[in-house]
């Protein structure tokens, strides 16, 4: 953006301290917009007549440095680029990176309604919410307009995630859009030798659209000035990505040029979001293994630098977990606090026969073990340590966690063994096995040592509980 | 070109021209719209309402959806062909690239050099020097000077390990040197590092002298560099590093490790007097690091050349982000002149193998899709763990799994421009025709 003080940002509002956003006052107000943690729209007297001009100027100046793509409608929508700085510690990036799973119009309608029903569905839970994937991606390899309708036709009736148009025809891309420009698909691609014909559809379908020039900047950034001295600028860049060898590195460096010169130069005519292809792995590599494995590590990194929106071949699930944890680790925010609260929470509908579990506030290792817990149906009371946000290990290590302050926010959560158990019996995380007798000096309790990884409490349950005697 | 309009001369508008279905849409208000010349422009529309009003109309079809009319039903099927569409770009707008190198980045990054060759008063065949970067790893802003290495694990003792890691080393298990042979041997270890984990009080107790003879077994076995590492017991280590310093005197080994909360004076002054280099390790934040830099420099007198850093690595999913980040702000520090941080960084990527993800037969949770076999899911997080850290850094890799050992060196190598391989033409990878 191009303003950076709430002091700049101040200027532009009602300045009336009325409090509908939620903020104190409009000072504050501005401080979140400068984070980029809330956004103008709540502010609803801005919106208002009076304010019109306030409201463009301002919303210009706050304009994310590289541009925002929106593609697909309804609750699938995909927002792509939005990135204001280069490294994610200098405020955090935006729209985590968009990945298309391909499917193809020479596949049978069978194996096509497996592959798309499969990528819709899968998912993998991490820190309190799942991970999905975003798009479809959907490869015209017949070369004929209808054979590509038709697979589109098949997908949208088994999907509502957003859809990559992928063909060099603007004739093949056009039968595409027929079924499916009013869900606003991306159309892949525009290049030096088809622009004109993929510069009508997207006018004609107001569809965003990616324009491909391999190797060649001068090109990429000559296309992207056409189509914006021509009105459009929905667009979405890609420098090509080269699998292997040199040609690989080079097109690693294209990425970090483009980046720097739409971030840090401010060249507007190349600040747009960057797609990268790592299913380019394929076309070297004849071992599925190998070529899943090497089609992750591109995934990989690209993600670490600045690919916005990505297509993958892949569906097993070594290469879905690292590629989607790989964009969790780039893209969650560093400024969120990473701890729960520190107090004992109910996992299903515990009575006094049930456990009573012990882990720390970190957001990371609370989550897996309640989730743990919850999954498997483990009706208890666990109770989270307030270590500062580290983790089980290391909070034993530090010192954080220790039999006094675990026995400590027992009784500040009023949590009464004798009231709530029958039992009076506390498990602890085998991680923190030294912390038996500690414990049980502190507070009186008799202590177990629970498994070191919490997905193994169901196992464990079965030889422990319910304690004996 | 730009016309000004408002809403209600729309509709009366649109009455003139006898689109009459858009009728009865009563809009309240004057609201003012703002119409450019083409965005949104709709050739369909523009047709069926002639050439002059074709702005309007762009912006019309979008207002009507706006208001909840089907106005797709209203066109119906494209009646355009390409002649009857508006003048369009021909040529393309010729554009040079052009974007500047980093000039903040002035301080390179210390070159250290591990194993010491005969004529250096060692044993070594083959030496590694890391370091002497001027640039993030990878940059075009200027060549980095060495590629990333591998060294693997060895332990003293059998440890237990992720299946998909321990099939690789049954054999060997019970002998350290024949462990670290084959490592080097089949694996393609660049360097091997030797953990002395049975000396801990808790586990063996294993004596520094007889620590010590395992650590000339090893060097005698294989002639790339290594790395020695304690237990990791803060009382037991400074003892153990320095019987090992000593029984390898002159080899320039990487001792592991000198950190805040253990005597690292005595590490650094076993280092110094063996002729070794120093791992100076913090837990992920960047001040301590800069703080223990300091102290082994200035209270230590450790030489620039004989430090190298390790920030601490933790897995994928497992706060990959903060290691990651720890370590991107360290290297930027160093190369906009930050004395205190500018020294290669060393990984314990092994540590991948704690994340659930790249050991368990299937997930603890039902609501999880299938995981899939495990033995190529460990693997991959260990080669993204290391990757991530390569992008923000990190120069050695203290690894386990040879296939991961395999994929990282490749990767690196290609992003480093060190691995020549034939160029494929991608310009129709849409094409690509796979199982």
């Amino acid at each position: 953006m191009k303003i950076n003080s709430p002091l700049e940002v101040y200027q532009y509002l009602p300045q009336t301290n009325c409090k509908e956003c939620g903020e104190p006052t409009c000072m504050a107000f501005a401080s979140h917009l400068i984070d980029r943690s809330i956004k103008l729209e709540d502010c609803k007297p801005i919106l208002e007549d009076a304010y019109k001009e306030k409201y463009q100027e301002l919303n210009e100046l706050m304009a994310p440095e590289i541009a925002e793509v929106t593609i697909g409608v309804g609750e699938h929508v995909v927002t792509v680029g939005g990135d204001d700085v280069m490294y994610r510690h200098q405020l955090t990036f935006f729209n985590p990176p968009a990945f298309a799973l391909d499917v193809w119009d020479t596949m049978s309608q069978s194996d096509l309604i497996e592959r798309v029903t499969y990528i819709r569905d899968f998912k993998k839970f991490y820190v309190g919410r799942f991970l999905t994937l975003d798009m479809i991606a959907i490869r015209s390899v017949s070369g004929d307009p209808d054979t590509f309708k038709q697979a589109v036709t098949l997908v949208m009736e088994h999907t509502q995630l957003p859809l990559v148009l992928c063909s060099l025809d603007p004739a093949v891309l056009q039968a595409g859009l027929e079924v499916a420009a009013e869900k606003k698909p991306l159309l892949y691609a525009a290049t030096k030798d088809n622009w004109q014909g993929v510069y009508d559809l997207a006018i004609e379908y107001n569809v965003p659209v990616v324009l491909f020039a391999p190797d060649d900047l001068d090109t990429l950034k000559s296309l992207a000035v056409t189509f914006l001295e021509n009105g459009y600028k929905d667009l979405i860049l890609d420098p090509g990505t080269n699998p292997q060898g040199r040609s690989l590195r080079d097109s690693f460096e294209n990425f970090l040029m483009i980046r720097r010169a739409g971030i840090k130069e401010g060249q507007n005519d190349v600040a747009f979001p960057l797609m990268a292809v790592p299913m380019t792995a394929y076309m070297t590599n004849d071992d599925p293994v190998s070529a899943s494995y090497w089609e992750t590590v591109l995934c990989g990194v690209f993600t670490v630098r600045y690919g916005d929106i990505m297509i993958l071949h892949s569906i097993e699930p070594y290469a879905l977990l690292p590629e989607m944890h790989i964009r969790d680790t780039v893209y969650t925010d560093p400024r969120t606090p990473v701890k729960v609260d520190s107090r004992v929470y109910k996992v299903g509908s515990p009575d006094k026969d049930s456990p009573v579990f012990v882990t720390t506030n970190f957001a990371l290792t609370f989550y897996t073990v309640e989730s743990d817990l919850a999954s498997n149906e483990i009706n208890c009371h666990l109770l989270a340590v307030d270590t500062d946000g580290l983790g089980v290990e290391a909070a034993v290590a530090g010192g954080q966690l220790n039999g006094k302050n675990i026995a400590d926010d027992f009784k500040k959560g009023n949590f009464d063994f004798s009231n709530k158990t029958n039992h009076n019996t506390v498990i602890i995380p085998g991680l923190a096995a030294r912390l038996q007798g500690d414990l049980e000096d502190n507070s009186g309790l008799n202590v177990m040592v629970g498994p070191p990884d919490s997905g193994r409490i169901p196992g464990w349950m079965e030889k422990n509980w319910p304690v004996e005697g | 070109m730009t016309k000004k309009i408002t809403l209600s001369k729309l509709n009366d508008l649109l009455k003139d021209m006898e689109v009459e279905a858009l009728e009865g849409v009563t809009i309240e208000g004057d609201i003012e719209l703002e119409m450019d010349a083409i965005g949104g422009l709709n050739p369909q529309l523009a047709y069926l309402l002639g050439q002059e009003t074709a702005q309007i109309a762009g912006h019309l079809i979008n207002i009507s959806q706006l208001l909840g009319y089907p106005v797709d039903q209203l066109l119906g099927k494209p009646l355009i062909d390409d002649s009857k569409r508006v003048a369009q770009p021909k040529e393309l707008i010729p554009s040079t690239f052009k974007v500047n190198k980093m000039e903040e980045w002035t301080n390179e990054i210390q070159e250290v050099t591990l194993g010491a060759s005969s004529s250096d008063g060692g044993t070594r065949k083959s030496i590694i020097t890391l370091g002497g970067e001027n640039a993030l790893p990878y940059y075009f802003d200027s060549p980095m000077p060495h590629r990333n290495h591998i060294t693997m694990d060895v332990f003293d003792m059998p440890i237990g390990m992720a299946k998909a890691v321990k099939s690789n080393y049954e054999d060997v298990m019970d002998s350290p040197a024949e462990w670290a042979k084959k490592n080097v041997k089949e694996f393609g270890a660049d360097m091997v590092t030797i953990h002395l984990i049975s000396t801990d009080p808790n586990i063996k107790d294993t004596s520094a002298k007889e620590a010590a003879e395992t650590v000339a077994d090893v060097l005698q076995a294989v002639d790339v560099p290594i790395v020695i590492g304690g237990s990791g017991n803060p009382e037991k280590d400074p003892e153990v590093l320095e019987k090992a310093a000593e029984i390898a005197q002159g080899e320039r080994v990487l001792l592991a490790s000198a950190s805040l909360n253990l005597d690292y004076e005595r590490i650094a002054a076993a280092a110094k007097q063996y002729g070794h280099v120093v791992l100076s390790w913090t837990q992920l934040e960047i001040n301590a690091q800069k703080e223990l830099n300091r102290k082994l420099m200035k209270q230590c007198n450790v030489n620039r050349e004989d430090i190298i850093m390790d920030p601490t690595t933790a897995a994928l999913g497992y706060g990959l982000d903060y290691a990651y980040t720890n370590m991107e702000r360290i290297r930027l520090a160093g190369l906009i002149g930050d004395d205190e941080l500018n020294f290669p960084m060393s990984s314990g990527t092994t540590n991948a193998w704690g994340a659930r993800e790249s050991w368990m037969i299937n997930s603890p949770l039902k609501e999880d899709s299938d995981w899939g076999p495990r033995e190529y899911r460990g693997p991959i997080w260990e080669i993204i763990t290391g990757l991530t850290l390569a992008l923000a850094g990190n120069d050695l890799f203290m690894m386990m799994h040879p296939a991961s050992v395999a994929v990282l060196k490749e990767i690196t190598k290609s992003l480093h421009g060190s691995h020549a391989r034939n160029p494929v033409d991608i310009s129709n990878w849409i094409t690509t025709k796979v199982l």
